[in-house]
C-alpha cells in the first residue's frame, strides 16, 4: 500500500543516508549444505543496548528443502526517490529471498513483526522460466523499474545467464530485462551507475560448472569468467565488454561509487592462474568508453602442503580468494574479504586509484584458523565472506560460508558457521567487538547480511 | 466575475501540477546537481513546460475536435467516463511506468520525458472539466466552429503552462539553490493520491452537473 510521506529508509543521497539511525536488526540468509531441512532467513539482534545483542532472535524457515539461500534484497530502496521515476510511496518492506539453486523466488514480509518475516509469496521456477527464461537466482537489487534479479543460468540453466523484473508491489515476474545481449553470456553480479544510465554486469560460469564444486579444469583452462560488461540502463543494450585477460578467474562483486555524480567503481578479481593472487579493480568512464585498472593486488600466502586441502597442495600456498568486497556510504573505505587467508582488509580508497591499506583483521582461514576474543571454540573455520556495513560507516559485518558445494573444496574439515562485527574508526582503522560472535546454530551456514533500513549495499541513489 | 473563474481553475491546476515533483521540478534539480550549474535548472525549463503543454494541447485537440462533431452531453458524460477511468487506471497500475530517460538524457529526452509523465498522469485530462464549457461555448450568435475555438484553446493552454512553468521554476531554483533535498524525506507528500482523486472528482463534477 502506499503511504502518505516517503517510507523514512529512503534517502536523497548517500550523505543524507549516513545520518541515519544505527540498525537494531540483520537479516542473515542461512542455508543447510546437506539440503535436508529447510533454509532460513534469521533475525540477529544488532543492537548493543539488548540483552540479546549478537544473537539470533527469530528465524524464518522456507517451505520447500535445497534452496541454497544466498544473496537476497529489499523489494523498494532510495532509488525510489529518484526524478525520472519516482516511487517515493512505496515501502521497504519486503525481503526478496531466491534460493540459488531451487531458483525459487520467497517475498518475506518484514512489517508485522520485524523479528519473524513471514512468507508472503513464492514464485516457483517454472513461472520464473516461462516468463524471464532464466534460473538460478542470485543477485537482487531495487532499482528505477522495480525489483531486478540475476540469474546465472537460463531456462536449461545453460548459458546466457541474465536479469529480470519483478514488480516490487505485485511482485509479477515482469519478464526479462536485456533487449540487445550483445557477447554477454555469463552472469554472476550485477549493479549500475544512475548518474551515467549504465548497468555493470560481472562473470562467474554456468551453473554445471559450480553446482558441484569449482572444476579445476575450468579454472586452468581460464573458461570462468574474465570480463565486465557495460549496459545502457534504460535502452537495456550492451554497450560494451572489458576482457581482463586470460590469467584472471572469477570476477565477482561489483561496488560503484554510491555518489551517482561519480564514474567509478570497484571489482574484485577471485584468482589469478599465475600466483593464485586475488585483485581488486577500477573501472572507470575514460572519454566516452568505460576503462579498468588494477589497483590492489593481494598475493597468495606459502604455506606447508600438509595443512592444505587436495585442491592446494600442488601449489604449496594459500590463495587469498577475495569473494566479496563492499564500499562504505561515502566511497571511502572499502573492505576486502580474503576468505582463503582468513584477511579482512580495510582500504581508503579516497584516491580510487591509489588505495591505502588502513586496517586489516584475521579470523578463520585455511591454514591459520585464527580465534575470536569471543568465541568459546578457538580454531574457527571458514573465512570472512560476506560483508555488510552500516549506513553511517561505523560498523562492518561478516559471515564465514562461501557457497555449499565450494566450502568442502577449500575447508574439507567442515566449516562450523559463524558471523562477527568490526567497529570502524572514523579515519579508518578495523577491530572486532569482543561481544559479537554469533556462533551459528549447526545444521545452517549463514551467507549473505542484510541490514534493517538498508544498508551499503542494497540502495542506489539520484542525488550526489 | 463568472468569466474569470475558469481561468482561475486553469491557473490553479498549472500550479497544481507545477508542484508534483514527478512533473520536472525534481528532474531540473538533479539535472543541475550532476552537470553542478544552476544554468541547467533554468534551461530544463523550456523542455519540461514544453513536453508538459503538448500533452494538454493533445487533450485540448480532441476535446475541441469532438466538440464540433458530437453532441455537448455526450462529450461531457464521456469524457467523465474518461477521467474515472484514468484515476482508477492511475491507482492500480502508476507505479508500472517504464524509464525510458536517466541523468543523461538530453534536452529533447526531457522534453519527451515530460509529455510522457504529463499524459500517463493525466494531467491534460484533469483540465477538461474547465476545457469543455470554455472552449466549446458558442455564444448564440455563434454557431461553434474549431477554427471559432482555437483561439481561445490557445490561450488555455498557455495559461495553464505559464502558471505550471512559473511554479516549477521557482521551487526548483529555490531548492536548488538553498532548499536542498533534504525536506522530501518527510516533505514528499503522496500528491499521486491526491491527484487520483483530483481526476475522480473532475470526471464526477462532468457527469452530474
Amino acid at each position: 500500500m502506499a503511504t502518505w510521506t516517503p517510507d523514512p529508509s529512503f534517502y536523497p543521497s548517500p550523505r543524507m543516508a549516513m545520518k541515519a539511525p544505527q540498525e537494531k536488526l540483520a537479516y542473515v540468509a542461512a542455508f543447510d549444505p546437506d539440503r535436508k531441512k529447510p533454509d532460513a532467513i534469521a533475525v540477529v539482534d544488532v543492537d548493543p543496548a539488548s540483552g540479546s545483542y549478537g544473537s539470533i532472535v527469530g528465524q524464518t524457515d522456507m517451505p520447500g528443502v535445497g534452496d541454497e539461500l544466498h544473496h537476497f534484497g529489499w523489494n523498494a530502496c532510495s532509488s525510489c526517490l529518484c526524478p525520472n521515476a519516482p516511487h517515493p510511496h512505496s515501502e521497504r518492506r519486503y525481503l526478496v529471498v531466491p534460493g540459488l539453486r531451487s531458483s525459487r523466488l520467497h517475498i518475506l514480509d518484514t512489517k508485522p513483526d520485524p523479528k519473524h518475516p513471514k512468507i508472503v509469496k513464492v514464485i516457483e521456477p517454472e513461472e520464473i522460466a516461462e516468463k524471464a527464461g532464466y534460473s538460478r537466482l542470485h543477485t537482487i537489487h531495487c532499482g528505477p523499474e522495480g525489483i531486478y534479479v540475476n540469474a546465472l543460468g537460463n531456462a536449461q540453466g545453460e548459458a546466457p545467464g541474465g536479469i529480470f523484473l519483478v514488480d516490487h508491489e505485485t511482485f509479477e515476474v515482469r519478464g526479462r530485462w536485456e533487449v540487445e545481449r550483445g557477447s554477454q553470456e555469463l552472469a554472476y553480479d550485477f549493479w549500475w551507475h544512475l548518474g551515467y544510465d549504465t548497468m555493470v554486469t560481472s562473470e562467474w560460469g554456468t551453473p554445471k560448472t559450480f553446482e558441484e564444486g569449482l572444476i579445476p579444469e575450468v579454472l586452468l583452462g581460464a573458461k570462468y569468467g574474465r570480463r565486465l560488461h557495460f549496459w545502457d540502463l534504460h535502452k537495456r543494450k550492451h554497450l560494451q565488454e572489458i576482457d581482463l585477460g586470460d590469467k584472471y578467474q572469477l570476477v565477482f562483486e561489483l561496488r560503484p561509487a554510491h555518489d551517482p555524480t561519480k564514474a567509478y567503481g570497484f571489482v574484485g578479481v577471485v584468482i589469478s592462474l599465475e600466483d593464485l593472487s586475488s585483485s581488486i579493480w577500477t573501472w572507470y568512464r575514460d572519454g566516452d568508453k568505460w576503462a579498468i585498472k588494477k589497483v590492489i593486488d593481494i598475493p597468495a600466502e606459502p604455506a606447508d602442503p600438509d595443512q592444505l586441502p587436495p585442491l592446494l597442495k600442488g601449489f604449496k600456498a594459500v590463495p587469498p580468494l577475495v569473494t566479496d568486497i563492499d564500499l562504505s556510504m561515502d566511497d571511502r573505505f572499502l573492505y576486502v574479504s580474503c576468505w582463503g587467508t582468513g584477511d579482512m582488509h580495510q582500504y581508503d580508497v579516497s584516491d580510487p586509484f591509489n588505495p591505502k591499506l588502513t586496517g586489516k583483521v584475521r579470523i578463520g582461514g585455511i591454514v591459520s584458523k585464527a580465534a575470536h576474543p569471543g568465541a568459546s571454540n578457538g580454531a574457527l573455520s571458514g573465512g570472512p565472506q560476506m560483508v555488510e556495513i552500516s549506513r553511517d560507516g561505523r560498523r562492518v559485518y561478516f559471515t564465514n560460508s562461501l557457497y555449499g558445494a565450494i566450502d568442502p573444496q577449500f575447508y574439507p574439515d567442515g566449516i562450523d558457521g559463524w558471523m562477527v562485527k568490526l567497529d570502524a574508526g572514523e579515519n579508518g582503522g578495523i577491530e572486532f567487538d569482543p561481544k559479537f560472535f554469533v556462533e551459528w546454530p549447526k545444521g545452517h551456514r549463514p551467507h549473505q547480511v542484510r541490514l534493517e533500513g538498508g544498508d551499503c549495499s542494497s540502495d542506489s541513489y539520484c542525488y550526489p | 466575475m463568472t468569466q474569470l473563474w475558469p481561468w482561475l481553475t486553469l491557473a490553479g491546476l498549472g500550479a497544481f501540477h507545477g508542484l508534483n515533483p514527478a512533473m520536472g521540478w525534481l528532474f531540473a534539480v538533479a539535472l543541475g546537481q550532476h552537470r553542478k550549474s544552476r544554468r541547467v535548472v533554468v534551461l530544463s525549463l523550456i523542455p519540461i513546460a514544453a513536453g508538459h503543454s503538448v500533452a494538454i494541447i493533445v487533450v485540448v485537440a480532441l476535446v475541441v475536435g469532438l466538440g464540433v462533431v458530437v453532441d455537448a452531453d455526450l462529450i461531457r458524460v464521456g469524457g467523465g467516463l474518461v477521467l474515472i477511468s484514468w484515476a482508477v487506471y492511475h491507482q492500480v497500475y502508476g507505479h508500472l511506468h517504464k524509464v525510458r530517460f536517466g541523468m543523461q538524457t538530453s534536452m529533447a529526452g526531457l522534453g519527451i520525458w515530460s509529455f510522457l509523465m504529463a499524459s500517463a498522469h493525466g494531467a491534460g485530462l484533469m483540465l477538461v472539466p474547465v476545457l469543455i464549457p470554455l472552449c466549446l461555448s458558442g455564444t448564440p450568435a455563434q454557431e461553434l466552429t474549431a477554427a471559432g475555438s482555437i483561439g481561445i484553446s490557445l490561450a488555455a493552454v498557455g495559461v495553464h503552462t505559464v502558471s505550471m512553468l512559473a511554479v516549477t521554476g521557482v521551487i526548483a531554483l529555490s531548492v536548488y539553490q538553498w532548499l536542498g533535498l533534504a525536506f522530501l524525506r518527510r516533505g514528499w507528500i503522496n500528491l499521486d493520491l491526491l491527484w487520483t482523486v483530483a481526476l475522480a472528482a473532475a470526471g464526477v463534477i462532468l457527469i452530474v452537473l
